[in-house]
């Protein structure tokens, strides 16, 4: 039983200059054999693994992380967290992933900074007002907060926001989720490791997949860097590598893989208090706790695992980030990075059984996956343990591709893909 | 950020260009007659490799006419650019 995070620790171990703080996870060698196999300890992988060991009593199983945990695009996002998308599917989704939030730092143990700071849609012309009014009443009829607001309610609401009706692109409205918000998300890969690790549950590091074993159509184990893993369960979860994967199994995924960009700034005094997306421009800032504006840019249209993007894409979001806030434009930027991003055609993820027994698929969340950490790891959990689909995620099977049935967010979701 | 070597208009840079994909794949001779399976392989399904991979980039900001390449995905270097309808250059 690990020791309680509290004021109390917290105080304890400042006697000490905080030198005895029990490690939050093991660094365990493999074993032999395992019931499942997570591939990737990124938020997603880890939370599979804790809802695996704790809602459905696996405890003999690994994650195999060929970095270290939440090195990739955990690591890399910009800590969005909202659920108002346009279909019932999506909303279904990623509310469930929302409402998990608003308890898991208790639930963890673990303060993953979870802040209900609002998140603001701006619309920059005609049809994105409708469509943004539009996906309000469909967010409401699926019990999800939203209000639509005028020009002079969000320059209420976030009063740096450029109001002007003389710029290229004016705010004509926006849509406001209040639940919505930002989290830490290391925290959130460390505190679901923290937990998975407490139940039992092997994190190996620094352990890249290199082969999947099959016999006929079903799965018998993964060839690792650290040596064979025998295992009847495989629960994919590695992002913009999902194809890398997939291929060693003989798969083919509707997915393509290309970097996205974001940078933060030299940190300030606050300034803005809440997350502002802009669709039509694709800019969407917010500031984190330590005072670093978080700007998102878009991705780049070829395929690469580069985790490098390109400068005009980085150039054309700052322009955008100027245009709506010209109190930023002496504003220095600190740090710049890219990740790999897997996008399905219909931008929607997949979390799935495949036609392989045993094998698994939880990927496709392109540019917006950490706001659905938790629910996914709980759903892909859901999947693997009664190798049936949760009815939160029926509709995001791997077989939409072939009967037609899409879960099309694209451009639908409050900000394009 | 990359140059391109447009096999029209010479060495131009990355963002004069757009990527159309995974090159190579052949549109159904009798579409009527696929299947299901088939249609989503041919519509959706993607190699998406990390390594040498064969696609399809149009100028859109100069000649405008489309071409392919063989790029490395895992490091955006560029090994051949070849022209519609030619075979590729490199294995």
């Amino acid at each position: 039983m690990k020791n309680k995070y509290s004021i109390f620790s917290l105080i304890k171990n400042a006697f000490s200059y905080h030198e005895n703080w029990e490690k939050a996870w093991k660094d365990p060698e493999p074993k032999k054999e395992y019931d499942a196999v997570i591939v990737g300890g990124g938020g997603h992988g880890l939370a599979t693994a804790y809802y695996l060991a704790k809602k459905h009593n696996m405890k003999n199983i690994a994650v195999v992380e060929k970095g270290w945990i939440g090195g990739g695009n955990t690591g890399r996002n910009t800590t969005i967290i909202r659920s108002n998308y346009l279909w019932d599917a999506s909303a279904g989704l990623y509310d469930h992933a929302l409402k998990i939030w608003e308890g898991l730092s208790q639930e963890l143990n673990y303060n993953v900074m979870f802040s209900q700071r609002g998140v603001m849609n701006l619309a920059h012309n005609l049809q994105d007002v409708r469509d943004l009014k539009r996906r309000t009443h469909a967010n409401r009829l699926n019990g999800i907060d939203a209000v639509y607001l005028n020009t002079e309610e969000v320059k209420k609401f976030c009063p740096i926001i450029n109001t002007s009706q003389d710029i290229r692109y004016p705010v004509l409205g926006g849509t406001l989720q209040r639940r919505a918000g930002t989290a830490r998300h290391d925290a959130v890969a460390w505190g679901y490791a923290r937990g998975a690790d407490e139940m039992g549950v092997d994190i190996i590091q620094n352990c890249e997949v290199k082969g999947i074993k099959r016999n006929g159509d079903t799965v018998e184990g993964i060839e690792t860097t650290k040596g064979f893993i025998k295992t009847k369960k495989i629960g994919v979860v590695a992002a913009g590598h999902s194809s890398v994967i997939a291929n060693m199994a003989g798969l083919k995924l509707p997915l393509e893989s290309k970097p996205l960009q974001a940078l933060v700034s030299e940190p300030v005094k606050p300034i803005i208090d809440t997350v502002v997306m802009s669709n039509a421009v694709h800019a969407y800032v917010s500031q984190s706790d330590k005072g670093e504006l978080v700007i998102g840019a878009g991705t780049d249209d070829y395929v690469s695992y580069s985790q490098k993007g390109s400068h005009d894409i980085v150039e054309g979001t700052l322009n955008a980030i100027l245009e709506l806030y010209p109190i930023f434009s002496r504003m220095r930027m600190l740090r710049q990075w890219g990740g790999i991003v897997d996008i399905c055609p219909d931008a929607s993820p997949i979390i799935s059984k495949t036609s392989i027994k045993g094998l698994y698929f939880n990927c496709g969340w392109g540019t917006g996956g950490f706001k659905a950490t938790p629910g996914s790891g709980d759903l892909f959990a859901h999947t693997i343990a009664n190798d049936e689909p949760h009815k939160l995620n029926a509709a995001f099977n791997i077989n939409r591709f072939v009967s037609g049935d899409l879960v099309d967010e694209h451009g639908a979701a409050a900000v394009a893909h | 950020m990359f140059l391109i070597n447009c096999p029209f208009c010479g060495e131009r840079e990355q963002s004069e260009f757009k990527a159309g994909g995974e090159a190579h794949i052949v549109r159904p001779k009798q579409p009527t007659e696929l299947s299901d399976d088939e249609w989503a392989e041919y519509l959706f399904m993607r190699k998406n490799i990390k390594g040498i991979q064969f696609e399809r980039w149009n100028h859109v900001h100069g000649c405008r006419k489309w071409f392919n390449m063989v790029r490395d995905t895992s490091n955006d270097q560029i090994k051949a650019v070849y022209k519609m309808g030619e075979k590729p250059p490199v294995k």
